[in-house]
Parts: C-alpha cells; sequence; structure tokens
C-alpha cells in the first residue's frame, strides 16, 4: 500500500549554467533563464510505501512525515532563492529534476523499510510541469 | 527520472457507431451520441523517460518538446471537430480512449531522436474521466 503525502512551498530560482553566456542559457532553459530570479509555488508530493502495522493501522505516522517534510524541505526550502540560499543549488542549476534528485537524497535517509520506505517524489513546477523519481540511477 | 508536460486542446465529437443502429448507439453512447456533437476542454499530458543531463540538469529540452506536440497534435486538435478534421481518426468513432491511442501512435512515430523516449500519453476529457495509453498497452 501506498500513502502520499503533499506540500507546498514557494521558491525563487535562476536556471543558468555558470561560465555561459546568457544567449547560450536562454536557447536552453528560456524564460527560466532570466538573471534576476522568479519563483514558483511548488507542489511536492511524497509517496511511502509499506504494509499497515497491525495494531496502529498505519504504513507510517503521518506527524512524523510531516515533520521530517517540513524539517528537510518546507523550513530550508520555502520563501528562499536556491541559488542563494539552498546548497547544492549554489553549485548545480535548480532545474526542476535536480529539485526532485536533491528532495530524494533528504528524504530517503528517513524512510529505510522497517517504517515504510520511500517509494515517489513527484515535484510540480507548475500544473503544467512535473517530474518523477523513485530512486532510479538518475 | 520522469517529466510530463501538461498541455490544452478544444474540440468537438460525436460518438456514433456505423455498426451499430440508432437505437443501439442510443443506448451505447447516450448523450454523447447527440448528432449535433458536443465539446471538452482536453487536458493532454505527455510523460517522458530519461536520465538527467549532468550539465544542464534536464531529462528533455522543453522548448524541443513542446514545439514537437505543438505541431503534431495542439494545432491539429484544437478548435477542431474530431470526427471530421483530424486525419487519423477518419472512420473511427472518437471515443477518448481511440483519440488517446490515436495520439499515442502519431507521437511515437514521428518521434525526434533528440528527446528521451515516450513513456505514457494521458488525456482528462473532464476532471472526471482520464485515459492513459504506453506502449505496453498497445
Amino acid at each position: 500500500m501506498k500513502i502520499t503525502r503533499r506540500i507546498e512551498f514557494s521558491s525563487s530560482h535562476v536556471c543558468a549554467i555558470p561560465g555561459r553566456s546568457f544567449e547560450e542559457n536562454r536557447a536552453l532553459y528560456g524564460e527560466a533563464a532570466n538573471p534576476h530570479g522568479h519563483g514558483h509555488n511548488y507542489v511536492l508530493e511524497v509517496t511511502i510505501a509499506g504494509e499497515p502495522d497491525a495494531v496502529t493501522g498505519m504504513i507510517v505516522d503521518l506527524k512524523e512525515v510531516k515533520e521530517i517534510l517540513n524539517l528537510e524541505v518546507v523550513k530550508p526550502f520555502d520563501h528562499r532563492h536556491l541559488n542563494y540560499e539552498v546548497p547544492p543549488f549554489d553549485k548545480i542549476v535548480p532545474t526542476t529534476e535536480n529539485i526532485a534528485l536533491e528532495i530524494w537524497r533528504r528524504l530517503a535517509p528517513h524512510f529505510t523499510g522497517a517504517q515504510g520506505r520511500l517509494d515517489l517524489v513527484r515535484l510540480y513546477e507548475t500544473d503544467d510541469l512535473y517530474v518523477e523519481y523513485a530512486g532510479e540511477p538518475a | 527520472m520522469r517529466l510530463t508536460r501538461r498541455y490544452r486542446f478544444s474540440a468537438s465529437h460525436r460518438l456514433h457507431s456505423s455498426q451499430l443502429s440508432e437505437a443501439e448507439n442510443d443506448v451505447t453512447y447516450g448523450k454523447c451520441h447527440n448528432p449535433y456533437g458536443h465539446g471538452h476542454n482536453y487536458v493532454l499530458e505527455v510523460t517522458v523517460k530519461g536520465s538527467v543531463d549532468p550539465s544542464t540538469g534536464r531529462v528533455t529540452d522543453l522548448p524541443s518538446l513542446d514545439e514537437f506536440v505543438q505541431k503534431e497534435i495542439v494545432s491539429r486538435y484544437d478548435h477542431r471537430n474530431l470526427n471530421e478534421q483530424v486525419s487519423e481518426l477518419a472512420g473511427l468513432v472518437p471515443t477518448t480512449e481511440v483519440v488517446s491511442a490515436a495520439i499515442h501512435a502519431r507521437l511515437d512515430a514521428h518521434w525526434p531522436k533528440a528527446l528521451p523516449q515516450l513513456d505514457r500519453v494521458r488525456i482528462w476529457e473532464t476532471r472526471n474521466n482520464i485515459f492513459e495509453v504506453s506502449k505496453e498497452h498497445l
């Protein structure tokens, strides 16, 4: 069985490869290359897989999930400029793909099996664009 | 990593099979058999699957994906009559099952080599009716 928790965070970012010209980055990332930055209301869905505990009837304690998501994602990401304030995005481009990979890295150690394992991270940048990562070789 | 992009087109259709009698068509398709047709705001989700390019941080070049889907599908389906104006649907009953399969087949047949592999096509006919097709379904 799977359970999915949804959270939101609002962040600004710039998608540009350091050392490349604005024109090159503009060709790669479109409007997202604007050097002054722009922002999104990101929606994150985190899916945990496991079997409901025979006594509690729960796969995982949702209060704990909420705390972990707050600690690992909302607190560091919400109302921040990802490039300037949230490592490793000072060094790697904060595309939706890279943000999803980073969220997976932060969350996976918390959900290792006994109390449900991390199954999927789905990150919506807008209603019309989302990525899904399930821990496969990136 | 999977990336999903959402597109929209508005189109009319009528569900009527030449292999059924008028009465059978009425029973089978109900209000969708209305002789004057009706329409929907379709939402088309195209999912691609691939690895993240370490230099760009992207699975796919979004402008290329958008241009391809726009050219092959959106520009040919938007504000059209699906029974009469879309060549791959000629002679077919444009149920959303049939439309999804036709869109998947067209995307697959013309799929640019530079894009990561097509994983899935999902169509929302209304917010309550959702259809999905991937290669293993065909």
